[in-house]
């Protein structure tokens, strides 16, 4: 079996507290309407998507971190949909999340050389310590940092501690939730050659959530474009790009500023 | 004839010897679009607030005149310099969420300047609130007017800033990080409107965001900063064709373009940015020997 990931017809709802009656159950917002896709061993996935399109409550969804509510999630022959999370503990440092906002993701209160550790002691990793700061030159930081606080490093050099934790656990499958996005255009090219070069080396299967589809095609194989919780288009990343399908995609694509004065989007009268 | 006029402007962190912005001098003609570019840090906010009166305490302008129109309002006292701002400047902010009131309406949010500040009376205030909430393509202004900042959403509150901003007729607006919170597809509208608006009224744009591609699409000219520092100023279509500076040239290799498939992301090299460091270093070694 090559695909690492495998998820058919995925439905999740969550209730709606803004709409709750006084008393009785609230109503159920569909977030993700049915998604079936799977993931090839090896493959970079990119998931873009305007906000509210589903795309973190997608990858929530295939890391665990929320249960859906209908569907089949499949990791590696196992059936997580519904495990619980004695079931997951295994399973889990096959699969690790980096998340969007380090600032939020990193405890202040520990060193860096700590935040990577806590993962690997957690699941028994013998030599945390030793681990930890070989993650840390995987992600092109001295073995000095891991003395240093979260505070004391700059955003860009915060998202390598995030990826560095990801990866200090060797694991098969990486969600990276819109980890560039609040980084300068400098540190986001760096972290995403980063990323390219721990796919490449350590032969991890990553999924890349943006809304930014030309951060996308620096990184990623396919492309799934999601739109009101539903999978509108799913293609090749050269094919999206030379002749996007779906009228969603077009729309995103044209709504790129390109750094190119040349290519006006509006006309001076 | 510029319209606004900044020269050798030196702003510090208070009580410390730290420069924020270092000897910074920009011109912005009148209905002339400038881009403000830099990383985090680089102090293009801190222009564009210096230029409004609205830093924050805790930074102090020890050097420079900021001219407005023609008059310095550094040489100004507070409640003239006030007056001459709010007449003739408004702001465009980065998050209209925070921007905006919660607990009151849209209406008295946009009118509360008209008549603090220019002292309309109520009557003319609201019928020019109606008026430049249509031209900002919103339907059902009078609903709209009268809701609270979260029945609207994000791409429409943004719309009622850039109207409040063009409320009084002013002849500078600095938008700070104006699309930044926004969706891509959002904000291609909001950029539009911007756009739309600057050219009818003949406004004067000071555009400050960290996005080159943006700047590329609404501005004229651009500035950009490194570290307090102005390091390029040019024209928008020679600086696309081919920056001057080494940094500007590395900032524009490291921003991605989707429409080619073969350009390769690089950092900004750390030669240059121990060149550009070296630059800030000499600016201020001169400084604290004047």
């Amino acid at each position: 079996m090559s695909d690492l990931y495998h998820v058919e017809d995925l439905h999740l709802s969550l209730p709606d507290m803004t709409k709750k009656p006084m008393f009785g159950a609230a109503p159920r917002i569909e977030i993700l309407k049915g998604m079936s896709f799977s993931i090839p061993r090896g493959q970079v996935l990119g998931i873009v998507g305007g906000s509210g399109s589903g795309k973190s409550t997608l990858g929530r969804a295939m890391v665990r971190l929320l249960e859906p509510t209908g569907g089949r999630v499949i990791f590696d022959g196992h059936d997580i949909t519904h495990l619980p999370e004695s079931g997951l503990r295994p399973l889990r440092r096959r699969f690790q999340m980096i998340f969007q906002d380090p600032m939020s993701s990193l405890n202040p209160r520990q060193t860096v050389g700590r935040i990577i550790a806590a993962p690997l002691t957690l699941h028994g990793v013998a030599e945390p310590k030793a681990r930890a700061l070989e993650a840390l030159e995987r992600v092109g930081l001295p073995r000095s940092f891991a003395r240093r606080f979260p505070h004391q490093l700059s955003g860009g050099q915060r998202q390598r501690i995030g990826i560095a934790r990801a990866i200090a656990l060797n694991p098969d499958f990486i969600l990276a939730d819109e980890i560039v996005s609040g980084l300068d255009v400098s540190s986001q090219a760096q972290v995403l050659s980063i990323l390219r070069t721990l796919v490449r080396d350590m032969g991890l299967t990553l999924a890349f959530i943006s809304h930014d589809l030309s951060v996308i095609r620096r990184l990623c194989d396919r492309v799934l474009v999601l739109h009101h919780g539903e999978i509108v288009e799913d293609a090749l990343c050269d094919a999206l790009f030379a002749a996007p399908k779906a009228a969603y995609t077009r729309e995103l694509l044209d709504a790129i500023p390109d750094p190119d004065p040349e290519n006006a989007w509006f006309t001076r009268a | 004839m510029s319209f606004l006029r900044i020269r050798d402007l030196s702003l510090v962190l208070r009580g410390t010897p730290h420069r924020l912005l270092r000897n910074v001098s920009l011109d912005v003609a009148a209905t002339e679009v400038m881009g403000l570019v830099g990383e985090s840090g680089a102090g293009k906010s801190m222009i564009g607030k210096a230029v409004l009166g609205i830093l924050p305490r805790s930074v102090q302008v020890v050097s420079g005149r900021i001219e407005l129109d023609g008059v310095d309002l550094l040489g100004l006292p507070p409640k003239a310099r006030r007056g001459l701002i709010g007449a003739k400047a408004a702001l465009i902010p980065q998050d209209p969420l925070t921007a905006l009131n919660p607990s009151r309406r849209i209406q008295p949010q946009i009118t509360d300047r008209l008549v603090q500040i220019l002292g309309w009376d109520r009557a003319r205030a609201n019928t020019r609130a109606l008026e430049i909430v249509n031209e900002v393509h919103i339907a059902q202004p009078e609903r709209v007017l009268k809701s609270y900042p979260h029945e609207l959403s994000g791409g429409m509150r943004q719309r009622i800033l850039i109207a409040s901003a063009f409320a009084a007729e002013p002849r500078l607006i600095v938008a700070d990080e104006p699309t930044t919170a926004l969706d891509v597809t959002v904000q291609k509208q909001i950029l539009k409107l911007i756009f739309e608006m600057q050219a009818n009224h003949g406004t004067a744009l000071l555009f400050v965001t960290h996005d080159l591609g943006v700047v590329a699409k609404i501005c004229q000219r651009l500035t950009v900063l490194y570290g307090g520092l102005v390091v390029e100023e040019a024209g928008v279509r020679e600086f696309f064709k081919g920056p001057k500076h080494a940094y500007s040239r590395a900032l524009l290799a490291a921003t991605p373009r989707h429409t080619d498939p073969d350009a390769d992301l690089a950092p900004v090299p750390e030669a240059v940015i121990a060149a550009v460091q070296a630059e800030v270093t000499e600016a201020d070694e001169r400084w604290s020997h004047v």
